[in-house]
């Protein structure tokens, strides 16, 4: 497939992926800041966040499983988590993340159960998608296309 | 992540490198970035870059406070750096709050007159004016856009910190739109700039608005 088809392609799929809120302006944002001098930037910051995401689930799961569980713990957890995506554009993630806290506020463990459920699937959803844009790029640039949109 | 003494003169394409005035090489701007958060001390710190800012970022307020040389250890970190011109600091850290590292700072001879800017994804307005009220020159609302940092850096850049002191003292009316807008100078044409609360002196004629 030639450069300028797969270009068609990942300019397709980002839409899709704004249109369906998987991310907002903020991704914008961080796109802009990649440059010649930092051209692999977004992946980095994406990458970055997949771990620190993947620590911070894991947190959950734990504290969720304490017989006295910690209410002020678990929403540490959960507004450590909606900071980072929001920081870069996980839109859905990051509500399901202010959610997650209300119900951290109502001290409702099942609907506290019930959201890291969501969390980690929409965590899971967004993480496939991202690296179906990112295998893309890489294509793109195989293909001898220039870089990223 | 940044180490001391780290320079990058990126800059960005049109008129967003706000250090560079008619090529005459850049003042070098150093901003201490402190975030609890790896995700947004990657972010901060390349927002600060790309306006061709030196960045130093840590982790903690005991870190900055270590890298100041304001932890009581006999640190010569602090001198041998270069003097930093801005701290901007994420207001709800472990350990010590940014409300906290702001006060420590705005309590020492040496740094209080080095402007802190608060940064925070919750929009509380006695938060907001606790930080004012202790000496913070802004509020800004996570996630930190480029535009932010860039009004930030030009703003204090041009040497008006001491005009800030007026702004400050203003809290914000309980019934305002939460979002906090930093008043631009009369000569700006920024297209978010907000009504100045300060008088009309006039701006030294080298400061340009870009």
């Amino acid at each position: 497939m030639d450069a300028v088809h797969l270009k068609r392609q990942l300019i397709t799929f980002t839409e899709q992926l704004f249109r369906e809120g998987f991310l907002d302006e903020q991704f914008n944002q961080l796109q802009q800041l990649q440059d010649e001098n930092n051209p692999n930037f977004v992946v980095e910051v994406v990458s970055l966040f997949f771990q620190d995401t993947e620590r911070l689930l894991d947190e959950l799961s734990k504290a969720l499983d304490q017989a006295n569980l910690d209410f002020k713990k678990v929403d540490g957890h959960v507004h450590q988590l909606k900071g980072s995506s929001s920081s870069i554009g996980a839109q859905r993630v990051q509500r399901t993340c202010i959610i997650f806290r209300n119900y951290c506020n109502e001290k409702n463990v099942q609907a506290c159960l019930k959201c890291l459920q969501v969390v980690k699937r929409e965590f899971a959803l967004l993480k496939s998608k991202m690296e179906t844009l990112f295998n893309l790029e890489q294509q793109i640039l195989a293909a001898g296309g220039p870089p990223s949109i | 992540m940044a180490a001391a003494g780290a320079v990058l003169r990126q800059k960005l394409p049109g008129n967003m490198d706000i250090c560079g005035r008619s090529g005459k090489g850049s003042p070098e701007f150093h901003v201490l970035a402190v975030d609890d958060s790896l995700v947004d001390r990657k972010v901060i710190e390349k927002l600060l870059r790309s306006l061709s800012c030196k960045v130093t970022v840590v982790e903690s307020g005991s870190r900055a406070l270590q890298f100041l040389g304001l932890d009581g250890e006999d640190s010569s970190v602090g001198f041998d750096a270069l003097p930093v011109n801005l701290i901007m600091t994420d207001y709800s850290m472990p350990g010590m709050t940014g409300y906290e590292l702001l006060k420590k700072i705005k309590g020492s001879s040496a740094f209080r007159e080095i402007p802190v800017v608060i940064m925070s994804s919750e929009r509380i307005l006695a938060r907001i004016n606790r930080c004012l009220e202790e000496g913070a020159e802004e509020f800004l609302s996570k996630p930190v856009k480029l535009s932010d940092v860039e009004r930030l850096t030009r703003y204090l850049l041009r040497g008006e910190a001491d005009q800030v002191s007026e702004f400050r003292k203003r809290k914000l009316p309980k019934t305002c739109d939460l979002e906090f807008s930093f008043p631009s100078s009369p000569l700006s044409n920024d297209s978010d700039s907000s009504s100045s609360s300060r008088s009309s002196s006039p701006l030294p004629k080298r400061c340009k608005s870009v």
